[in-house]
């Protein structure tokens, strides 16, 4: 029985079926949604949504962060920014790893919001370097 | 009677006119489909946000409940956030988000209330400079760039959070063209801070929903997103919507050139042809005096 996923981006809507399950990056580590799952409302960290049909593992996209909400017969991803794995480009990826650090070099690291934020921001970008290749 | 000469200049320059006025209108025309396809583009993401939004809102109360959802605690200062068009020719689009902004500002302010303007776009500020240009901040100008990002609204809501987080200002309302139809644009005030809870039925049988990490964490970082995705929202409505205007009033601008050049063709051809009788008369009498 089917789980029907929704990829959203505030640009637009990426991806939007049914499939058997699907493996969401959730910040406190991976979380497979299938039919029938607790209703849940999770913060996501940069990673890779899997998705899964019969058995497979088939499309991947590159999250940059963002919030899933999984029901029963539902898993809504609100994604910040979000790629398939294929499309990923290096240089963009690079650029915002860049950016990242140079974010985490001048961050206020006493104050735990910002470092946080520019924590989550440096390790979503190394991981899009990671997959970008 | 004014002389042929100076008949067939204004005919000439009317038409120039109505060159120019029907090219833009074919301009925002194609501008409006791209705005509209955006905006369209844009909807889904804020309504499951919404959904979101209403289940977590419930399961948080009292003091520990973040500013962005519950306000200050305070009504006093209000912030206003009139979003127009940076370019004009667009009918009354601009000036009646101007025109409803001081009426808000004026009611606020006859409460005793503090009134603060953060204009996005260059015309509505040119208009509230008029009148209110004491209580306007900063302002925000997307003058001269092809089209507005998501970036762009994530900015203008950090700035906003910002002011709420130092207590700076405790409503925050956004003022914008909602795009109803091609012809007609609403101006409407939506409130942004405190957040507009939807009322949503729970999505679990019982009410219960598991949030990871928890609920504040979750929170934190979901309700700056929501006040992006709503100044997004504005944003591109107001884009749809200026250049559904334009497109209206350059349609009307066109029509009407093409009237008056109906009217000076008619006044030119009397004109000839009076002359060329008068000619006539002149050379017959001349002849019969001989």
């Amino acid at each position: 029985m089917p789980v029907t996923l929704e990829i959203v981006s505030p640009a637009k809507l990426l991806l939007s079926r049914e499939v058997d399950m699907v493996v969401v990056p959730s910040a406190e580590g991976d979380l497979a949604a299938q039919e029938n799952h607790a209703p849940m409302i999770v913060l996501l960290r940069g990673g890779v949504i899997t998705v899964y049909d019969g058995g497979k593992a088939g499309d991947q996209f590159f999250v940059a962060g963002g919030f899933a909400e999984i029901t029963g017969d539902r898993c809504t991803v609100l994604a910040d920014q979000a790629v398939p794995v294929a499309e990923l480009s290096r240089d963009a990826a690079r650029a915002r790893l860049d950016d990242a650090e140079k974010g985490w070099e001048n961050a206020d690291k006493q104050d735990i919001a910002v470092r946080d934020a520019a924590l989550d921001r440096l390790l979503s970008a190394r991981e899009e370097v990671r997959l970008a290749g | 009677m004014p002389s042929l000469k100076s008949l067939r200049l204004r005919i000439n320059s009317v038409k120039s006119t109505q060159k120019i006025t029907s090219a833009m209108k074919m301009v925002a025309a194609s501008k409006l489909r791209r705005a509209q396809l955006q905006a369209e583009a844009a909807r889904p993401y804020a309504e499951r946000m919404e959904r979101m939004l209403g289940t977590l809102a419930t399961s948080v109360t009292g003091s520990s409940a973040p500013k962005l959802l519950v306000g200050t605690g305070r009504d006093q200062i209000h912030l206003l956030l009139p979003v127009t068009a940076d370019r004009g020719l667009a009918g009354a689009f601009n000036t009646n988000i101007g025109r409803l902004t001081r009426n808000i500002a004026r009611r606020l302010e006859a409460e005793g209330k503090t009134v603060r303007i953060m204009p996005i776009g260059r015309k509505g500020r040119d208009y509230l400079r008029r009148e209110l240009a004491s209580r306007i901040g900063e302002d925000v100008s997307f003058a001269g760039r092809k089209s507005i990002g998501y970036a762009d609204a994530e900015a203008i809501a950090q700035r906003i959070a910002a002011m709420v987080e130092a207590g700076e200002v405790d409503v925050v309302t956004v003022v914008y063209n909602r795009f109803h139809s091609v012809l007609s644009q609403i101006p409407t005030e939506t409130r942004l801070v405190p957040a507009p809870v939807p009322e949503t039925a729970s999505v679990a049988a019982g009410g219960y929903v598991e949030v990871e990490p928890n609920e504040e964490e979750v929170l934190a970082k979901l309700l700056p997103q929501n006040l992006a995705v709503q100044v997004y929202r504005a944003l591109l409505e107001s884009a749809a919507g200026e250049n559904g205007a334009r497109m209206t009033a350059m349609d009307n601008a066109t029509r009407n050139a093409g009237d008056m050049i109906k009217r000076l063709t008619l006044n030119y051809n009397r004109a000839r042809q009076a002359n060329i009788t008068r000619e006539l008369i002149e050379i017959i009498s001349g002849a019969e005096a001989l």
